[in-house]
């Protein structure tokens, strides 16, 4: 089931949580709402689902589930499932109560047999791989457990969308990692329509077809995982998709100065400030005739696929990250004092004014 | 590593001294109660219990809390459920408004109600002129009753319906159940303790109070008698062993009250133990 919303807004009292916002979401589309607190992302979720009302003035905006015009439809009349942060499962039920609230709460003429419910509880439950735990009280489950349990309460009365709110954002980083794959697989088998709400933007890359990014009420972009991280619109969504170097600097004569660091840029004259991802950082023993960006090695983390390198220097106000692969570390024998160049591979630049960003790549 | 106060000395005078505070404070005067009660033997004790006028005063203490006791439930639930789960101008102050009968002396709350209600008060007068009374009568005593008591119940459940939130409840509603489905199902479980506390407190206050009773009721034998005022009564006309006889009833139900909260404690914890 498709959803499309037009022209949502939203006050609470005098602050405004969501300026107008219209937002297509296909059938069968895994969408994750990101951006930081604050956001309005939890808000915009909320009324989707029909727990919170739009603002009906100055006007009215629209709330359609395909061609179903959901907008004055109460929430349980909009067959959705909704999945809590921290879980809300009923505390005094037992998991296969938890599960098969929503099938026994139907009116009597839609309602199964208590039979056919226990057979849907049952396949639910295995679904989730619980189906041993199902006389077990919530509290006597783990937090990854519980959110099962929340899942498969949702998705027992077929709802037409699945709405999550920080799904995962009370677990610790490996039952996180494994309930991430595991709603993906869920998704693409079952094809649900499904918008979630995260601000950790790894888990929106991750877990999404298109990633809805939002700040302060309003929508920042729209756009898939890699159109989103390989060109942001603006300077939030870069920034707040990964770790961000700043290099400010004056440019003139098609040479940006910063104390001692020098960088060739085709930028006209002025005041620039330019950004670069810690990957797009190369660090070499001598400057070429391009660049001219001295520093000094401050922290090394080599944990992981790649080296993070803290990077400081006197014409950096804050210290630069850099990604150095584990070949590269060890052929320049990297340790903490060293001193080295750094040689941006690509850079980022925002203008206030200008919409479009400019990128300029080098061969490095 | 000893714990401050882990002394033997200094805990055998600390737990002493607790045991003989509530020995002399507690324990001896309930004691006493029995004790005088039964001072001229269980026929003497059993005449005084059987006198009508008790037998009334038991019935219409009985029939006062048994009143009491639902629109204290149906007020205190709703109160609590408008004051947790929605936000409206004047919600912290209705919070206060709710303490006025524990802030306010229960004579107090007689008297206003004897100014309003009584023939020459302001609604009083006015029912009066279709031929209802209100004090004086049952009704009066029932009404006084409410007042002191209604804080209860909502007191117990406020701070845990704050403290549970209303996720439950919306996951139910996104389930499809509506209002009545959601309340029985989802609210009602998780507040049944609480609630029930706040019944055992309801029904405590209703059976023994005395200050607003007194000035609403006057205290017609066999007919607006409670059962304090019936032991206030008989202690004036110095029949000690009488008065002691409806006091040993009062206490009997106090400790009937005090068994049932432990016993309801005693599940919850172990409850508790078992999650």
């Amino acid at each position: 089931m498709s959803i499309r919303l037009q022209n949502i807004a939203k006050h609470f009292a005098k602050t405004q949580a969501l300026e107008p916002i219209n937002l297509d979401i296909h059938e069968g589309e895994l969408v994750g709402l990101l951006g930081p607190s604050g956001s309005g992302k939890t808000t915009l979720l909320r009324i989707i689902a029909g727990l919170e009302t739009a603002d009906r003035s100055p006007q009215p905006g629209k709330i359609l589930f395909g061609d179903r015009d959901v907008t004055n439809v109460h929430v349980r009349d909009r067959r959705i499932g909704f999945v809590f942060q921290h879980y809300a499962l009923f505390r005094h039920m037992s998991v296969y109560d938890n599960v098969a609230f929503g099938l026994t709460v139907m009116p009597r003429k839609r309602r199964p047999s208590s039979g056919e419910i226990r057979a849907r509880v049952f396949r639910l439950l295995e679904m989730v791989q619980l189906q041993h735990l199902a006389n077990r009280l919530p509290a006597q489950l783990s937090g990854g457990q519980q959110q099962r349990v929340s899942l498969a309460r949702a998705l027992a009365v077929e709802p037409d969308v699945l709405l999550l709110d920080e799904p995962f954002g009370a677990l610790d980083a490996k039952v996180r990692q494994d309930l991430r794959r595991w709603l993906r697989r869920l998704h693409e088998e079952l094809n649900f329509t499904s918008v979630f709400v995260t601000h950790d933007q790894e888990e929106a890359l991750e877990l999404s077809d298109r990633v809805v990014v939002m700040s302060n009420g309003r929508i920042e972009q729209i756009d898939t995982p890699e159109t989103l991280y390989r060109s942001p619109k603006n300077r939030f969504v870069f920034e707040f998709l990964g770790d961000v170097n700043h290099l400010e600097g004056k440019v003139s004569n098609g040479i940006l100065t910063c104390g001692d660091a020098r960088l060739n840029v085709d930028l006209p004259d002025g005041d620039e400030e330019l950004l670069l991802r810690p990957h797009e950082v190369r660090l070499a023993q001598q400057p070429s005739a391009e660049s001219h960006l001295p520093v000094t090695i401050t922290a090394i983390s080599p944990v992981g696929a790649e080296v993070r390198v803290e990077l400081e220097a006197d014409w950096l106000a804050k210290p630069w990250l850099a990604t150095v692969r584990h070949a590269d570390f060890e052929q320049l024998e990297m340790r903490r004092g060293q001193r080295l160049f750094a040689h941006p591979r690509q850079w980022h630049r925002f203008k206030e004014e200008a919409e479009k960003p400019k990128q300029q790549a080098r061969a490095a | 590593m000893r714990r401050i106060g882990d002394a033997p000395a200094v805990r055998r005078l600390l737990i002493g001294t607790a045991l003989f505070l509530s020995a002399l404070f507690l324990l001896l005067p309930l004691v006493a109660i029995f004790a005088q009660a039964f001072s001229q033997g269980v026929m003497v004790f059993w005449a005084n219990v059987s006198n009508t006028f008790t037998l009334h005063a038991i019935g219409l203490t009985l029939v006062i809390a048994l009143l009491t006791i639902p629109v204290c439930l149906v007020f205190g639930v709703a109160l609590a459920w408008l004051v947790t789960r929605f936000s409206f101008p004047g919600r912290r102050i209705l919070q206060t408004l709710i303490d006025i009968p524990f802030a306010v002396s229960p004579v107090v709350a007689g008297l206003i109600y004897l100014l309003l209600y009584g023939r020459n008060g302001w609604i009083g007068g006015w029912l009066d002129a279709y031929d209802i009374q209100l004090m004086f009568a049952w009704p009066g005593i029932l009404m006084v009753t409410i007042f002191v008591t209604c804080p209860f119940v909502a007191r117990e459940l406020i701070p845990l319906m704050q403290a549970q939130g209303s996720r439950e409840e919306e996951a139910a509603v996104t389930l499809g159940a509506g209002g009545w489905t959601t309340f029985w199902r989802v609210t009602l479980p998780n507040i049944r303790w609480a609630l029930l506390y706040g019944i055992i407190l309801t029904n405590a206050r209703a059976v023994g109070e005395f200050g607003a009773v007194s000035v609403v009721a006057g205290a017609i034998r066999g007919k607006t008698n409670t059962l304090p005022l019936h032991l206030e009564q008989l202690y004036q006309d110095y029949n000690a062993v009488g008065a002691f006889a409806s006091a040993a009833l009062l206490a009997l139900i106090a400790l009937l009250t005090l068994a049932a909260k432990a016993g309801l404690e005693w599940r919850a914890s172990r409850r508790e133990a078992y999650l």
